[in-house]
């Protein structure tokens, strides 16, 4: 495999990912699945770069789910999104920041129908003020926030702890990234790399030491789909999906998957444990399960913090194959404790545990 | 034509340019022949046999070699055009280096350009080993040198028809017209190489129309069992054995496929070349839809522009094969002459 010819599709899908004071919006499965990650994001930014990122306590879902289960039409839609443009305006961001590709898909949909059909925007705009007396403006810049990460994944490398390397091997860590479809299959020019050889989460795992795994089912979908699981009956088409897309990365014998979608994340995760369930089918070596992480949660790691705090317990598929290859040591009887200290049910049935 | 002087700066040293500087020369003419290249002869030196009857690339050289062997031809290789303006009936073409040549007339045979088949990322040309283009595969042919980057020979290999034509992803609306019965020539060439490969072509529709162009694809069926899946690849991967894994879907039975294969071959289309379009900007030329010159008549006007004294021939025009470029090559050649005596007159 050449990685000159990546290098070149890579320099033709590179965009600009604005450096500071961003209007953050937050993601409606993150932040209740892998609350770490959303919250890594804000301390990383915040704390440790001294950016200035905003939350806006009136934002709300952009209903992406149901626009694509079919129940929200595009006019609700778009007028929703104007709505998250109105809060921005009202408190004076020009940099949108969006934590779920849903989202980040449904913002590029909407934006490039209204370049394309300029009458749309004047419709939204008639809608959006007569529903709520608010005016918006367009971001100037627009970006996912694994793109912001992916910008700042060196910075994550010079402040690494731990370095996606087995400490035992001294070999790199196999990484399989998941972009998500709504990511850059709709509109390439909007994902890093573009949306055959994304870059945005190969880089990161570059950066951090990691070696990135391609396989034939790569861009293959990770078995949401939408209505693909939505409508309860399809369920089977939906897990058969994931299914293959393991089937195909196994012999590869990965380490980890990382991943920027919500959706991707919770369905390659928690399929994971319902395939071995259903048949005992395992994808990870030595009949264990392969981990699934977020970016903000490998990053996380990579800067040596505590992985409850990040929230990994929280994941169907467990860790601790990850975090012992990494050499990162961790206390087992904190890994259901809240903050406070306060012992949490412990669930049952976790696999990799 | 003793009477016929004159002098006739003709841009590319291809088949059409070749062919109409020995015409040219023939009816008496003066004629400089500038090629970018250092050799004459474009992309047809690069071919290994030429279809529809497989003959070798060489002859059809050799044949344009001879007809440039002409004193009236004043052949610059290694060379650009910079330029060109008129002064009142006259040219003045200015080449890379500095130099200004008086025409009467210019003749543009500028050709095309393969299209840049790493456009089609989800291919993976210049990424995966293995995955090569049409002209990439008549190199390793001329070269005896048919296998994989590993230097094993191919067991099952894939040909992808329509790659950059017909395609509006990458802005070609057009149909290149030649991939098809160059995808199933070459597909011949490999099963009589290799007799134990298995070819497998994945196409849209198969545009047959050339002479003997039919009976060609039957004998690619018939006599060498080469496979026809009609339906687009829609991406390629590698599997941890190094064999790319192709998606197709057979359209004809209604199946998704996914067939593991050693070679993949793509069917490059044909595009206005680069120095085309410089020069078509540079030179006030109109250029069509599909971004080649456009012809002042598609019908009794094909080699004319809509400059004065400008011309055209070839596949500068439209995707056209050997006989077709010649053909035009020597219908430009007529109209020049025909220009030329009533700027006289």
């Amino acid at each position: 495999m050449e990685n000159e010819g990546k290098k070149r599709i890579w320099s033709d899908y590179q965009k600009e990912i604005a450096d500071d004071h961003f209007f953050y919006v937050r993601s409606c499965i993150r932040q209740s699945f892998y609350p770490g990650s959303e919250q890594f994001f804000l301390d990383f930014m915040r704390n440790v770069l001294g950016k200035d990122v905003y939350e806006n306590p009136s934002h709300t879902t952009c209903t992406g789910i149901g626009y694509h289960g079919d129940i929200v039409p595009l006019q609700t839609i778009m007028t929703v999104v104007a709505r998250h443009f109105a809060l921005m305006k009202e408190s004076g961001y020009r940099n949108i920041a969006i934590s779920c590709v849903t989202s980040f898909g449904i913002y590029t949909e909407i934006l490039e129908t209204w370049k394309h059909f300029p009458e749309e925007l004047e419709k939204t705009r008639e809608y959006l003020f007569k529903a709520t007396g608010r005016e918006f403006d367009i971001p100037e810049n627009m970006a996912h926030t694994s793109d912001i990460i992916y910008k700042f994944r060196n910075e994550i490398a010079g402040r690494a702890k731990n370095l996606l390397i087995n400490k035992k091997t001294g070999e790199p860590l196999k990484v399989v990234e998941h972009i998500g479809c709504h990511y850059a299959k709709m509109f390439p020019k909007f994902g890093v790399g573009g949306a055959e050889f994304p870059r945005v989460l190969s880089g990161m795992a570059e950066a951090w030491g990691g070696e990135v795994v391609d396989y034939p089912e790569r861009r293959h979908c990770c078995g949401f789909g939408f209505r693909q699981y939505l409508v309860q009956a399809n369920r089977g088409y939906s897990i058969s999906n994931t299914a293959k897309k393991f089937s195909s990365m196994q012999p590869f014998k990965p380490d980890l998957v990382l991943t920027n979608c919500p959706g991707c994340n919770m369905f390659m995760d928690k399929w994971q444990y319902t395939i071995k369930e259903m048949e005992g089918t395992t994808y990870g070596a030595e009949g264990e399960s392969i981990p699934v992480l977020t970016y903000e949660e490998l990053a996380g790691l990579v800067m040596g913090y505590n992985p409850w705090d990040l929230g990994l317990q929280y994941h169907m598929v467990q860790s601790e194959p990850l975090l012992e290859k990494m050499g990162i040591a961790t206390d087992k009887k904190d890994k259901f404790k809240t903050k406070d200290g306060r012992q949490m049910p412990i669930p049952g049935n976790l696999i990799n545990a | 034509m003793p009477d016929m002087t004159g002098s006739i700066v003709v841009i590319g040293g291809g088949t059409a340019g070749m062919e109409a500087a020995g015409q040219l020369a023939k009816a008496g003419l003066s004629v400089t022949l500038i090629e970018k290249e250092k050799d004459m002869g474009g992309h047809l030196k690069d071919w290994y046999h030429l279809f529809p009857d497989r003959r070798s690339s060489d002859e059809v050289l050799d044949y344009l070699n001879r007809q440039i062997d002409n004193e009236h031809i004043n052949m610059l290789a290694g060379k650009t055009v910079s330029g060109f303006r008129r002064k009142g009936n006259e040219f003045i073409v200015s080449t890379g280096n500095g130099e200004d040549i008086k025409a009467d007339a210019i003749l543009m045979a500028t050709g095309f350009d393969l299209f840049r088949s790493e456009r089609k990322e989800e291919y993976g040309y210049g990424i995966y080993d293995n995955v090569i283009t049409s002209s990439d595969l008549e190199k390793m042919f001329r070269n005896r040198e048919l296998k994989l980057k590993n230097g094993k020979k191919p067991g099952r290999i894939g040909i992808v028809h329509c790659v950059g034509s017909r395609d509006e992803k990458v802005g070609n609306l057009y149909c290149s017209k030649l991939c098809c019965v160059t995808a199933v020539k070459q597909a011949m060439e490999l099963r009589k190489n290799l007799p134990d490969c298995r070819v497998f072509c994945f196409y849209m529709d198969m545009r047959m129309g050339g002479a003997l162009y039919e009976e060609l694809y039957r004998e690619a069926q018939e006599k060498y069992g080469v496979g026809f899946i009609r339906g687009k690849v829609s991406e390629v991967g590698v599997n941890i054995d190094n064999k790319l894994v192709v998606k197709v879907e057979d359209t004809l039975v209604g199946r998704p496929l996914k067939m593991e294969i050693d070679m993949l071959v793509l069917m490059a289309g044909m595009e206005m070349s680069e120095e085309g379009t410089r020069l078509a900007e540079a030179g006030k030329l109109k250029t069509g839809e599909n971004r080649f010159f456009a012809p002042a008549d598609h019908h009794f006007g094909s080699n004319k522009s809509n400059v004065k004294g400008i011309f055209y021939a070839g596949t500068c025009t439209a995707p056209m094969n050997i006989t077709e470029t010649i053909s035009h090559a020597r219908g430009a050649v007529t109209d020049i002459i025909d220009y030329l005596r009533n700027i006289k007159k």
